[in-house]
């Protein structure tokens, strides 16, 4: 275990060194910061001398290097817009997007399960066709296709839901400022959720009507059956247990990337979390906090693998982590 | 901090203690993006100036017919041809409390020389002179007919409240482009508003200032929530949904929506930002023959980009300067007109047409995109065939920069409101040394052009000029030196009962303190 952790913390530095390395090469060609820093009128010496002071003008692994050194120290950079230091900026973007991560994933763990099943159980019947029928519209219609639709339909034809932004928050602790303790927080995080889960939301109810489908045929659900033992108790306590293993594996996975789906999701939203931010800091060339972005993007997929393998370890004991980790 | 907090706090007593004789009135606000920064000298953008004629005032504003209104300053005389006297408003109070005399108009002015954003718009300027607490004398050092031009972007700081050091050592009136700074988190005007809250890139509150020097203005608004939505059809959504009550900008595919719908109202007015496209005669050998160009211009229709691409929502253009700008040629109508254009081509012994690039940015503009793919499929009617691209703003501006292709598109809008500033960055020689030609990238050089725009810019009799800058415009137009598109028109949306219209104009900086509310 502790050698596997050892192994993985390394992995996850050179991981992080990889996705530094590139964020930081592509920056040269995302354009030019000082377009966005500076009016349209101001003269090309202006800009040189603002290129040198941000040190733009020094040569690639000048530059890399220099980064490396501040990261080191934990300063990944301060954003030209923010004109705070990014780490900063990205934490306190953070709690935004994981309460609506949050807040899709009770979505789909609350709808996908009693859903996944029915369908198997009843795989002819006519919900069941209607519920496989909507899912194929889920995945294939884009996030943001989905969540403009819902704002016209819900927030301006019926004037059900703010069409948006986060609403009234509460105050939690340190950068945490939460949704779930006010009326008007889950008006607001009703919809982008509904709209971050519909890809994720019909990509589970199938994975889990096949995962069941295949353990309602094996030999203890028939011993069950023939045992005589009530069907919900067969369904819902025999079956989904070992049916919800590789849902579980899966849905780790998945949650990471869900918080790269929240990029389109928050942006039509207006949410203000590090999705929306990150692409407005691509439109703005404010290569600190794309790069920044970038690496703890990465941290949290590393951290969810990690996770996701030991818990994989923990309910499959056949399962050596020694041997995930090599 | 600790002054905007004190200002909440002082703005709460007064609302305890004034008993509440109206209802508060406050007014949700979408634009496309929030202002960079508080420091109203940071960035020359129309973020930073719609914020700024919030917040602090001008010594002079333009009005909805692009003429001058005296705000801070009462009054002004030309005292000899290089200074212009102001006289200042007397009794205004900062934010802060301090008055505003004539040495804050001074200290402002200097530090403007210290801002490399704002600093070329006042390179013409050699000095002010505080004449006594209410006057000062602004100096130039050859005669120059854009004074009172230039003033509009003198608003006065508190030149007490943004003087001496932070806790961290900084100079409180550093300017700094890329970082934290004093100015751009605490701010002290005379606007008619403060900034009482304020999470960059989420939302922006102010609160209206109770002693604002202009007691006649009619404004009634007491709180303003200024919230960016990036993204057109939520903003459009949010003033639907009745979540908002003006939207800035209304993007072409939702104008009709709008003017539809019930309870809200469009306001559209043509705007000063033209759109051009610059044939580059330093790649192309073709467009070094001014019959060459006349074709191209012959064969664009900007008639039908406007009509269809635009779906009407640009003003047709075939000159650079717009409507109410000195140099505008009236009555000069844009060429069009396939045969001709044939014609010049096999003139200028080019019937077999020829093979060019092009570039356009995608985000920049609006429809820009789709502006340059109609262009390209015009200019296939004449035998020229354009490889074009497109590419994101972040990315076009380099390649701009590179004068990278044949053709490449370009926007302006002149920041002094005058003509001789189109002609100075878009088709003057280019210089590196005078910055003249910056946005140049059709290398045009005409030194008659030149000399106009140079005699213009020394003449300060308004009719002499004007006539000096329609005779540069004529000449651009006969030789085509560029292809003008369209001026883009400004749109807002705006709930009934805003009275929006009263406040917005063509350089789409809403004057939000006369804002007047119907309750």
């Amino acid at each position: 275990m502790f050698a596997y952790l050892v192994k993985r913390v390394f992995q996850a530095i050179a991981v992080m060194l990889v996705i530094s390395l590139i964020g930081f090469a592509i920056q040269g060609n995302l354009g030019d910061p000082l377009r966005e820093l500076v009016g349209q009128s101001v003269s090309e010496e202006v800009r040189q001398e603002l290129r040198d002071d941000l040190g733009l003008n020094d040569p690639f692994l000048v530059q890399y290097w220099r980064f490396l050194g501040n990261a080191l120290q934990g300063d990944l950079g301060t954003s030209y817009f923010f004109k705070e230091p990014a780490v900063d900026v990205i934490l306190k973007k953070l709690p935004a997007t994981l309460e609506l991560v949050f807040g899709a994933t009770l979505i789909i763990v609350g709808l996908s399960v009693p859903l996944g099943v029915y369908t198997a159980i009843k795989p002819n019947s006519w919900i069941s066709r209607a519920i496989m029928a909507i899912s194929i519209i889920g995945i294939s219609i884009p996030v943001f296709l989905t969540a403009i639709l819902m704002i016209y339909l819900f927030s301006v034809e019926l004037g059900w839901a703010p069409s948006f932004g986060r609403g009234e928050t509460v105050h939690v602790i340190g950068y945490w400022d939460t949704n779930f303790l006010t009326v008007d927080g889950w008006a607001h995080i009703i919809m982008p959720s509904i709209a971050l889960s519909s890809i994720m939301l019909p990509m589970f109810i199938r994975l889990i009507r096949a995962e069941m489908m295949e353990v309602l045929q094996s030999e203890y659900v028939r011993f069950a059956k023939a045992k005589g033992i009530a069907p919900w108790r067969i369904y819902f306590v025999h079956a989904l247990k070992n049916t919800l293993l590789p849902v579980i594996t899966v849905g780790g996975v998945q949650i990471g990337t869900m918080v790269a789906y929240t990029i389109l999701t928050e942006t039509v939203f207006s949410w203000p979390g590090m999705g929306s931010m990150f692409l407005e800091a691509v439109n703005r060339v404010d290569t600190p906090l794309i790069v920044a972005y970038l690496i703890v993007v990465g941290f949290i997929f590393v951290v969810t693998n990690t996770i996701v393998d030991l818990i994989y370890g923990l309910v499959n004991p056949t399962v050596k982590l020694a041997r995930l980790g090599a | 901090m600790s002054f905007l907090k004190s200002c909440v706090a002082a703005t709460a007593l007064a609302t305890a203690f004034a008993g509440t004789a109206h209802a508060e009135i406050s007014v949700n606000v979408a634009y496309d993006a929030d202002p960079v920064s508080l420091d109203p000298y940071e960035q020359l953008s129309g973020g930073t100036l719609q914020l700024n004629h919030m917040v602090f005032d001008p010594l002079v504003r333009w009005t909805q017919d692009l003429q001058f209104e005296g705000r801070l300053a009462d009054s002004w005389e030309q005292i000899d041809d290089t200074t212009m006297r102001f006289n200042l408003r007397e009794g205004v109070k900062f934010h802060s409390g301090n008055e505003m005399t004539a040495k804050d108009i001074e200290w402002t002015f200097d530090r403007i020389k210290q801002s490399p954003d704002f600093k070329g718009i006042f390179a013409p300027f050699t000095g002010i002179e505080v004449v006594d607490d209410y006057t000062v004398d602004l100096k130039t050092a050859e005669p120059y007919p854009l004074v009172l031009h230039t003033a509009t972007y003198l608003f006065a700081m508190d030149s007490e409240f943004y003087t001496g050091e932070t806790e961290d050592g900084a100079d409180k009136a550093e300017v700094v482009k890329h970082g934290d700074s004093f100015a751009s988190r605490n701010i002290s005007g005379t606007g008619p508003f403060t900034v009482s809250e304020r999470e960059q890139g989420v939302k922006v509150t102010f609160d209206r200032f109770d002693g604002y020097w202009d007691t006649e203005s009619e404004g009634n608004v007491d709180e303003i929530v200024l919230t960016p939505i990036k993204e057109d059809p939520t903003r459009v959504a949010a003033l639907l949904s009745g979540d908002v009550d003006f939207i800035a900008p209304v993007p072409p595919t939702d104008l009709k929506r709008l003017e539809d719908a019930d309870g809200v109202n469009l306001i559209t007015m043509p705007g000063t930002r033209i759109i051009t496209l610059q044939m580059n005669q330093e790649r192309v050998e073709a467009f070094k023959d001014p019959k060459v160009r006349m074709a191209v211009d012959y064969a664009v229709n900007n008639a039908g980009i406007v009509d269809r691409i635009m779906r009407g929502f640009g003003t047709v253009a075939a000159q650079a300067s717009p409507v109410g700008y000195a140099g505008h040629v009236e009555g000069m109508e844009p060429r069009y007109d396939v045969a001709k254009a044939k014609e010049l081509m096999a003139e200028a012994g080019y019937e077999d047409g020829f093979s060019i690039t092009m570039m356009a940015p995608n985000n920049r503009y609006v429809n820009d995109d789709k502006i340059a793919q109609a262009v390209s499929s015009m200019l296939s009617q004449i035998g020229i065939t354009v490889d074009l691209q497109t590419l994101p703003k972040a990315q076009y501006w380099p390649e701009f920069d590179a004068r990278a292709a044949d053709i490449m598109m370009i926007g302006w809008h002149s920041d002094t409101e005058d003509s001789a500033n189109f002609h100075q960055f878009l088709t003057a020689c280019p210089d590196e040394e005078t910055g003249n030609g910056q946005y140049n990238s059709g290398n045009f050089c005409n030194e008659e052009a030149d000399a106009l725009m140079v005699k213009a810019n020394n003449e300060t009799d308004p009719e002499a000029r004007a006539a000096l800058l329609q005779e540069l415009e004529q000449l651009l137009f006969d030789e085509a030196a560029f292809i003008p598109l369209h001026w883009q028109d400004l749109a807002w949306g705006a709930k009934d009962g805003m009275n929006a219209d009263e406040i917005v104009n063509a350089l789409n900086f809403p004057y939000f303190g006369d804002l007047v509310v119907s309750e």
